[in-house]
């Protein structure tokens, strides 16, 4: 038995019975690494793959690059597969990657209407809310009510692009650059860069300075 | 198939409720779960469109009253007992009744940095002529498969522009069922939010939704 399931038993061990999805699940598991199917161990290394080193993090270095870079820009706009595999982001769910770019003038955003498709390599894995079906059934037919429920709301004359993803393209929304950005490095931009404005759910805020 | 997954348009699910500072994982068993999918897959040797048929079939009340983890849980499931690796009495007990010493080694640790770092394509690089050309307008085939479809049901019988092509894909709509690849090109096609929703639609937004060849037809 591996370290991970004698964990799983004593944590619940004192507090409450297994629920059935609980059990559902340790039987599988248990099944499959007798059968030789699986190892735990790799198991482990996925959760820890996921939980630890891939996240958003990723994207909002490639939107960074991308806007500290024309060049990286062009190529990322045109090729966004090889563009991000420059930077090492590349992988599960991420394997044929579109980047689509806001402009004052234009807004994208991302669903998947089917399932849950999601750039995992450059967002992580995909929050709940994303998954859920009211984010999907609504995000085709009236992306202005969702935007504004999510805090954005758009005139008019922004016209507003929605990407339902259902093939294996995985798109991503390179955000506008805020005002104020001017003088800062990769880095510092890359802390401005939230999962939520890759997905087309947040527009950027200009940065004021002096104020915190 | 026209299955309650297919949400694109569909009234009465209320508002959307982001969690803040929601975690990765909720429960320590969807852990498991996430992690089971490589070795699961690896194992089974089935393709990504098999497993989301599976989860299509679950049934509407089920689907709607469970988890995207739960989902998968029952994906893996049915897939494993398809293919004959697992029984239903393994599955129920927890126990292996059988155990093939044929099987091949379980991916390990040392190949999944390799393998989340690459995936697995649905790219092909088959010579397939494609059917459209940029700024064509097509009409998306009104058809109703029962089987397992990426052709969601709000663009069917629509008329859409290409908008670029993505390349020759495998086709999943035959994928899924053991059907082949048929590899062919997928687009995306830009539709705009009148045709789809009527009049009272703003007229500047637009959805775009990638299709096969197979999906359509010159507009």
């Amino acid at each position: 038995m591996s370290d991970h399931e004698s964990d799983h038993e004593h944590h619940h061990a004192n507090s409450r019975p297994l629920s059935e999805v609980e059990l559902r699940v340790k039987a599988l598991e248990q099944v499959l690494t007798e059968k030789g199917l699986v190892d735990p161990d790799a198991v482990d290394a996925i959760i820890e793959t996921y939980e630890e080193k891939v996240g958003p993090r990723n994207g909002s270095r490639v939107v960074a690059r991308a806007w500290s870079d024309p060049e990286y820009k062009e190529r990322l706009l045109k090729d966004g597969t090889s563009a991000i595999a420059e930077l090492g982001y590349s992988g599960i769910q991420g394997e044929d990657m579109v980047v689509i770019e806001n402009t004052p003038d234009v807004h994208n955003l991302l669903v998947c209407t089917l399932c849950s498709c999601y750039p995992w390599p450059t967002l992580g894995l995909p929050p709940v809310w994303y998954k859920s079906a009211p984010y999907r059934s609504r995000a085709v037919s009236e992306p202005r009510k969702v935007l504004e429920e999510f805090g954005v709301s758009l005139p008019t004359t922004t016209e507003i692009r929605v990407w339902d993803s259902t093939a294996e393209l995985r798109y991503m929304v390179l955000p506008e650059r805020p005002s104020g950005t001017e003088d800062m490095d990769e880095e510092a931009l890359a802390d401005l860069i939230t999962r939520d404005s890759m997905i087309g759910v947040e527009r950027l805020k200009p940065i004021v300075k002096g104020a915190s | 198939m026209n299955g309650v997954h297919d949400f694109g348009g569909m009234h009465g699910y209320g508002k959307i409720n982001p969690e803040q500072n929601e975690p990765i994982f909720h429960n320590e068993w969807e852990k498991r779960v996430l992690g089971l999918f490589v070795p699961i897959m690896a194992a089974s040797g089935m393709c990504v469109d098999e497993f989301r048929a599976q989860i299509e079939l679950m049934g509407a009340s089920n689907y709607l009253e469970t988890t995207y983890y739960e989902h998968w849980l029952h994906a893996f499931e049915k897939l494993l007992l398809t293919s004959g690796l697992v029984t239903e009495e393994e599955l129920r007990s927890g126990k292996a009744s059988m155990v093939d010493p044929a099987v091949s080694p379980p991916v390990t640790v040392s190949d999944i940095p390799v393998i989340t770092a690459t995936g697995s394509s649905a790219r092909r690089d088959a010579t397939v002529e494609p059917k459209f050309r940029k700024n064509d307008l097509v009409l998306v085939r009104n058809e109703h498969p029962t089987h397992h479809t990426r052709c969601p049901r709000y663009v069917r019988d629509k008329i859409g522009q290409i908008d670029r092509d993505h390349g020759v894909f495998v086709f999943p709509d035959t994928a899924a069922h053991g059907n082949g690849e048929k590899p062919q090109h997928c687009y995306s096609v830009k539709f705009s939010a009148r045709e789809l929703w009527g009049d009272k639609a703003p007229e500047s937004d637009s959805i775009y939704v990638d299709l096969w060849d197979d999906h359509l037809i010159l507009g």
